[in-house]
């Protein structure tokens, strides 16, 4: 019990009081203490990343032999392309061996561009659909949606000189920022209140279970 | 089924053809849009135009292939201007295919200025950890990365002879497309340690990174292909972005029309329908 609770909430306590009063308290051995818990972080950081390939790997082989029969060829080649470009990564060279430069920009780079291009297709058609004057506050969501349109590209000075540019302006600058900064204050309120659980031990559902 | 109702009714398809036309028929024309730039990107443009000569600047690529299409125009934008004032670039990434999409960058437009690597650039590489790896870094960058991408050691490098931590850096600009990213950067560089941070981010999280250039913890700010597209026009050298700007036009332009077809018929087959319950 103790290896499984007590001591993962003593190493986040300690961790998480080194952090902060290494920010307030700019003394060598709390900076010291800083420095080490970092390394320590980036060293667990980096057996994360093997966890998870690991993780993607055996889930991937336990679908593709035994889950179900339509989709097992989309396991396999999840397998096939994470062994065949670590493989390549592995050979001499690095990222500048010629495989795996082929992989990643012929493949994954054209591939990855493509399912992201797909948006403005969806974006088009769902504006058709779903941006409609319903409401009092739907009129002026739809306004302010023109405008910004029409600000972010050159045809809005083209039509109106500066007026639709400096309305674009505006609205990110006032409208926007106040809306961004209530939601970063709440934001930031809400992660203190869970760091201060986090530390005392209150909040445990990181640990599993509870 | 009356003309109005099968518009409402509109198959996706002839709206996805539609995007398509006017996406693809202003690129081939190759037509490059002049685009007026705003306080936020002149900012960053002015800050490297105040650099002197052989300054060394931190070049973040904290995106993948994703947001290539609007990212990579601003980076090879601001590439191009660094290396036309000599600056001395250092390339990090806090993405792991970010040093990667630099090394494309660079490839490309070093053919033009020539820098030598080692000497003019380098490329640091890839480090998991997000926030914690620049928090490293400003203790100490050779500890977060004693071998840099190529698996040269650090000491090797001749440029990073006299850079030992992120103060050392004149200035450190980020192009990101999330988490993390350009906010990071500010958080550590900026806010702990004073390291001026600008750069660039996806249209769609621009709103997001507002806040923070009014408040000065950022210089600048390029948002999405439109940002990129400003600052093609700032360094007189319209390219990617400005060709792109072209079919976003087209794209936006068509979006509106939609959406006012859209209201249009909405509104008609409302009034149509209370006709019919009054008569």
């Amino acid at each position: 019990m103790f290896l499984k609770r007590q001591l993962p909430l003593l190493i986040t306590a300690i961790a998480a009081l080194v952090m902060i009063f290494a920010y307030f308290i700019p003394h060598p051995v709390v900076s010291g203490l800083r420095d080490s818990a970092q390394s320590w972080y980036l060293v667990v950081a980096a057996f994360t990343m093997i966890l998870g390939i690991l993780n993607l790997l055996i889930v991937s082989i336990n679908r593709a032999t035994k889950g179900a029969k339509k989709d097992r060829f989309y396991h396999w080649v999840t397998v096939v392309s994470l062994l065949g470009t670590i493989f390549f990564g592995f050979l001499k060279g690095g990222m500048d061996n010629s495989g795996f430069d082929f992989i990643f920009k012929y493949i994954y780079t054209p591939l990855s561009a493509t399912l992201f291009s797909l948006l403005a297709f969806y974006v088009a058609s769902a504006s058709f659909r779903a941006f409609r004057a319903k409401s009092t506050m739907a009129t002026i969501l739809l306004l302010t949606a023109f405008i910004v349109m029409l600000g972010q590209v050159p045809l809005g000075q083209m039509l109106t000189g500066n007026i639709i540019p400096d309305a674009t302006n505006w609205i990110m600058n006032v409208m926007n920022m106040a809306g961004q900064r209530a939601v970063l204050i709440g934001a930031a309120l809400g992660i203190i209140a869970t760091s201060i659980k986090i530390i005392l031990g209150i909040e445990r559902s990181y640990l599993g279970g509870e | 089924m009356s003309f109005l109702e099968k518009l409402d009714k509109m198959d996706r398809r002839i709206i996805f053809l539609l995007i398509a036309i006017v996406v693809f028929v202003p690129l081939l024309f190759k037509y490059k849009m002049k685009v007026p730039a705003r306080d936020e990107v002149k900012a960053i443009y002015n800050k490297i135009e105040s650099l002197p000569e052989g300054s060394v600047v931190l070049f973040s690529f904290d995106y993948d292939p994703s947001t290539l299409a609007e990212l990579q125009p601003m980076a090879k934008a601001v590439l191009k201007h660094l290396m036309r004032k000599k600056i001395k670039i250092v390339f990090a990434g806090l993405w792991p295919q970010g040093p990667k999409l630099a090394d494309e960058v660079l490839k490309d437009v070093n053919k033009k200025f020539h820098y030598k690597k080692g000497i003019d650039y380098t490329n640091l590489g890839y480090k998991q950890g997000g926030i914690v790896v620049i928090s490293s870094m400003a203790s100490s960058i050779k500890d977060t990365f004693p071998t840099i991408a190529d698996g040269t050691s650090y000491d090797e490098i001749p440029l990073l002879r006299n850079i030992h931590t992120l103060k050392d850096f004149s200035f450190i600009i980020s192009l990101s497309a999330g988490d993390p990213g350009i906010t990071h950067w500010m958080m550590i560089a900026k806010d702990r340690f004073g390291v001026p941070v600008a750069g660039g981010c996806t249209a769609v999280s621009a709103p997001q990174i507002y806040p923070y250039l009014n408040s000065h913890q950022l210089l600048g700010l390029m948002g999405g292909l439109n940002g990129a597209a400003q600052y093609e026009t700032l360094i007189s050298d319209r390219d990617q972005a400005s060709l792109g700007m072209t079919a976003q036009t087209f794209a936006h332009a068509l979006i509106i029309l939609l959406i006012i077809l859209g209201n249009i018929t909405m509104f008609l087959l409302k009034r149509k329908r209370n006709e019919r319950r009054a008569a």
